[in-house]
Formats: structure tokens, C-alpha cells, sequence
């Protein structure tokens, strides 16, 4: 346990002594404000909620998370340090489980930074503040599913560029899955079990329900389900490489 | 500390490792030297736990490195090959994460980490990023994550590597100090390290043990070892040579050097006795003859020598 807290703290540091975090930070920001605010007039909806404001993160969240699990094991891979780690007294459940939730925990900073959002609905209106709460939960859920798939994608390569493609690409999935033209072009030919089964990975409908102030354990099972089958994929994937 | 036997290795259907045993003893520093590509770095990468083992097993401190890894890895030190590090950290705060990754805490972390800092000459860098050092302060960070723990057992992968020739020497003998009480395997392709650090030496080559003994060894099987050079002022080289050649001990000699009265001359002993028994006859001999000596050499082997004789078959 105490080998995941070291590896946490180092992983966590490690965002702000480079650029990274500040980048990050910023630009998720620039861009949440940017799209409530000027792309779904969140003013002239006249609606004391967070709804349009969070329904914008899984786009955000598509080019932002992928850039931040993207050095994950690439980078370890590339600079050698895989070496040091894993011939560490740590195993490689520590190791995987520690970069993750220090990845994790830098990304619901970022969350927590957007609070002049609540701010603003509570200084307007009289807001849900059960709801908007939903809301950060689902985002941050959101976000550790986009995350585990980052980094996984992040072991396949020792490429950043191509760790973030690939990730970008399987996120973009997780959303298109469930949405009418994607599964018009399965409907044509692919059996019913296969055509439920990929609307059912549609990230979508667990994002809006837990939106709408619900929480339904089938979305939180669907949330860690994908994280875990993420990192498992990714111990398999740092064993194999090792076997070379 | 360390038994490894029978170990294999195969990527795909490439051998890369065939059949190595060895064990290495407390007090023991063993030079593991082959040419690149040899499979020095992949051994020591099976010792340590980074890959898997296809056949054979490797032990550290009776702990079997697959079994038990994390008891086996607890027990020794690590240095890769191209002594990777953290980039975006200080040395300190490197060599503290370390430590914790250890399970060292409170007073012990400050402790250790001040004395590898000064062990390892980082004072100076200590609280620099470790991207900004130069290669031999990044290679010597890299080195004190591996003793910092004061382990029993030390795996080094080229430690020298990339040092200019001070650096090189405070390392050795670094190495050298903690050899009393350690069991230490470095690779090197560098000879004069081996012999000036390793107590014994495996030679690899193509994935095979071809040579397991001390450095004097391995120099004996040099051709040129124990040839003895007799510098002598006299015009009557051919006559001394001689009498030389009928020294009891002597297989032939011959004159490598003739200048007005003073000669140069080979005597090839033939291993019947040793070179200095025989130098000492050949003291005798001139002065009995009233030869004037100048002086006496036993051509000690060299190491290049042997090892291009052991690797080079086909290069």
C-alpha cells in the first residue's frame, strides 16, 4: 500500500514540475468557459443549471485526457525508467494502480477549479446543488474512464503521438457507440447481439443519467468496469512487452 | 547471494541467452565481459526481474527472482545500462523516491540520502533537475539509486559507461571498497576494468559461457603470457641465446633485438615451472658467465589478447 502513496506522490509532483499541469489547467478552463458560455448561450437559456456546462466535457475531455495519460508508460518506456521501477521491490498492480490515480487526482483539480461555474448558477438563480454535484461525479467518472483507456493505449507504444491517437480514437468510440448513425451502419448486417452490445459500451447514456442527479449503480458499475478492464489490459500489455 | 543456473532466453525463435549457470559469494566482484550483443545486458535483466526467464532459474539471496520477487528485489541494487532516470525531478527528491519505493521512512530517508550524496560526489547537483545534469552526474545519480540502500547484492550494467577518467576511477574504485562486503556483477567490454576491479570474470559470447575464472587466468591463456624478455650487453647475441636454450624450463629462445653490444632476447618458457623460477635462473646463468644484465621482464598476457582469441572467431 505504502508503495502506491510513494508512487502517487511522485507521479502527482511530477505533473507540476513541468509544463503539463499549468498547460492543462488552463486550457481546460479557456475551453469549458468557452463552450457554456459562447457556443450554448448559457446566459439567454435562462436556466440556473450546470447542465449545458458539463454536457460539453466529453468532447473536452477527448483531446485534454488523452494528452495527460499520453506519457503514462510511453514516456517510461522511451527514457528507460521502466527498468528502474520494475526491478523495485513494487509489483506492477502498484505500479500501474499509482500512476493512475495520481493522473486521476490531477484531473479532479482540474475539475475542482472550474468552481466559479457553481458560483456563478448560485449567484443567479437557485440551482440543484444535488445535481451540479452529480455532475462533477460524473465528469470525474467520466474522466477516469477516458483516462484508464490513455494509459492503456500509452502501453501499447513507445510513441506519445501515436498513444494519443489511439486513445483519442477509442474514446471517440466509447461516445459514437450508442449514436444512431454509428449503429445504422452496423444495423445493415451485424447480428442484434452485436449491434446491443456495442450501444450498450456507449459512454453517452451513463454520462446523462448521472447528469440528470441520479445515480444508478449500473452507471457506476459500467464506469469501473471499463476502468478496470483498461488497467488490466495495460498489465498485460506491459508483461508482454517485457517478454519481448 | 546470487546462483543462476542453466538461464535461457528466447525472443521468438532468436537464442539470446543459452545455458548460463554461475554463482556469485559475498566478497566476491564478478566482471561479466563480452562483446555487444552477447547477452550480458539480457542476464542481468533476468537476475534483476525485468524479463522473464524462459528456462533456467535465478536466485538472490535464496529468494528465486520469479517466485519471490518482490523479497529478491527488496535484497539488491540496480544499475541499467544507460543509466536511466526521472527527468523531471531533483536528484534528491530522485534518490528519496527511491528510498520510499523501498520502504525506508522518516529519519532513515535524510540519513541515507545526505550519505549516497556524498558518497557519489552529487553534493554540488543535489537539488538540481535532473534533465539539466551532464552524463557523468546523471550516471552517478543513477548509480547512487542503486547502493543508496547500502544492498547485499549489486547488479551494475556497464557502470563506467559514458564517465571521463577521473569519474571512472572514483567509481572503481568505489566498487572496488564495497566488493569487501558484497556480492557485486558488473558487465563491462572495458578490459583494464576487469582487471583492475573483478576478482573473476565470465566471458560470454553469443549468448554462451565461454570462460569462468580470475582475470591471471584468463591472461594465462594469453600466447604471449610468461615469455621473458632478457635485455643484455653483449655483441654475442647468437652465443647467449644458446646457452639460454639449454636452461631447464626454457622451450626455445630467440634474439628479438641486436644493436652494436647490447641485445634483446626472447626466452619462451614451456610451462613447466614458473616465469619467476625461471627469471631467477637466468640471473644465476649471467652471473656465473659474467653477463652484464640489463633487465628482466615477464610479459604478463593481455587481456585484449585473450578475449579477441575467446569472442573473435568471426569478426
Amino acid at each position: 500500500m505504502s508503495a502506491i502513496l510513494t508512487i502517487i506522490k511522485r507521479e502527482f509532483t511530477s505533473y507540476f514540475y513541468s509544463p503539463t499541469a499549468y498547460v492543462f489547467i488552463v486550457i481546460f478552463l479557456v475551453l469549458s468557459g468557452f463552450f457554456t458560455f459562447m457556443m450554448s448561450s448559457f446566459f439567454t437559456n435562462n436556466e440556473s443549471s450546470l447542465l449545458v456546462f458539463f454536457s460539453w466535457f466529453p468532447w473536452i475531455y477527448l483531446i485534454l485526457i488523452p494528452a495527460v495519460g499520453m506519457p503514462m508508460w510511453a514516456d517510461e518506456r522511451r527514457l528507460g525508467t521502466i527498468e528502474l521501477l520494475f526491478t523495485m521491490p513494487v509489483t506492477a498492480v502498484q505500479s500501474i494502480l499509482g500512476k493512475f490515480i495520481a493522473a486521476w487526482l490531477f484531473i479532479g483539480i482540474a475539475l475542482l477549479l472550474t468552481f466559479p461555474m457553481v458560483i456563478t448558477v448560485g449567484y443567479l438563480g437557485y440551482p440543484d446543488y444535488g445535481a451540479i454535484a452529480c455532475g462533477y461525479l460524473g465528469s470525474f467518472l467520466l474522466a477516469g474512464a477516458y483516462l484508464a483507456i490513455s494509459g492503456m493505449t500509452s502501453a501499447m507504444t513507445r510513441s506519445q503521438v501515436v498513444s494519443f491517437i489511439l486513445s483519442a480514437v477509442f474514446c471517440l468510440l466509447l461516445i459514437f457507440s450508442g449514436w444512431p448513425p454509428f449503429t445504422d451502419m452496423l444495423v445493415e448486417w451485424a447480428p442484434t447481439w452485436l449491434l446491443q452490445g456495442a450501444a450498450s459500451l456507449s459512454v453517452m447514456p451513463h454520462f446523462a443519467s448521472i447528469q440528470r442527479g441520479v445515480i444508478d449503480s449500473r452507471d457506476l458499475i459500467y464506469y469501473f468496469s471499463v476502468i478496470f478492464f483498461s488497467l488490466f489490459t495495460t498489465g498485460i500489455l506491459l508483461r508482454t512487452h517485457r517478454a519481448g | 547471494m546470487i546462483k543462476v543456473e542453466n538461464l535461457y532466453k528466447w525472443y521468438g525463435t532468436k537464442l539470446a541467452v543459452e545455458d548460463i549457470s554461475f554463482s556469485v559469494n559475498k566478497g566476491e566482484i564478478l566482471g561479466f565481459i563480452g562483446p555487444n550483443g552477447a547477452g550480458k545486458s539480457t542476464t542481468m535483466r533476468m537476475i534483476t526481474g525485468f524479463i522473464p526467464i524462459s528456462k533456467g532459474r535465478a536466485c538472490v539471496g535464496g529468494f528465486d527472482i520469479e517466485a519471490n520477487p518482490i523479497e529478491a528485489k527488496a535484497l539488491f541494487g540496480y544499475l541499467p545500462e544507460n543509466a536511466p532516470l526521472y527527468a523531471n525531478m531533483t536528484v534528491r527528491d530522485f534518490l528519496l523516491f527511491c528510498l520510499e519505493l523501498r520502504g525506508f521512512r522518516g529519519k532513515q530517508l535524510k540519513e541515507k540520502t545526505d550519505k549516497v550524496i556524498h558518497t557519489c560526489f552529487l553534493n554540488s547537483v543535489q537539488h538540481q533537475n535532473i534533465d539539466t545534469l551532464s552524463k557523468g552526474y546523471r550516471h552517478r545519480t543513477c548509480f547512487a539509486q542503486s547502493i543508496i540502500h547500502d544492498p547485499d547484492v549489486l547488479v551494475l550494467d556497464e557502470p563506467t559507461d559514458g564517465l571521463d577518467p577521473n569519474q571512472k576511477r572514483e567509481i572503481r574504485n568505489l566498487i572496488k571498497e564495497m566488493g569487501k562486503n558484497k556480492a557485486i556483477i558488473l558487465s563491462t567490454h572495458i578490459l583494464e576494468e576487469v582487471e583492475a576491479v573483478c576478482s573473476r570474470v565470465l566471458v560470454i559470447d553469443k549468448g554462451r559461457k565461454v570462460f569462468d575464472g580470475t582475470p591471471d587466468t584468463l591472461k594465462g591463456k594469453s600466447e604471449k603470457a610468461g615469455i621473458i624478455h632478457v635485455e643484455i650487453f653483449s655483441s654475442d647475441a647468437a652465443a647467449l641465446t644458446s646457452k639460454l636454450q639449454e636452461l631447464d624450463g626454457v622451450l626455445r629462445a630467440e634474439i628479438e633485438k641486436e644493436d652494436g653490444d647490447f641485445a634483446v632476447l626472447k626466452v619462451f618458457p614451456d610451462r613447466t615451472r614458473p616465469s619467476q623460477e625461471l627469471c631467477s635462473m637466468i640471473h644465476e646463468v649471467s652471473v656465473k658467465e659474467r653477463w652484464k644484465l640489463g633487465e628482466l621482464k615477464v610479459e604478463q598476457g593481455r587481456l585484449d589478447e585473450v578475449f579477441h582469441c575467446i569472442t573473435g572467431n568471426d569478426a
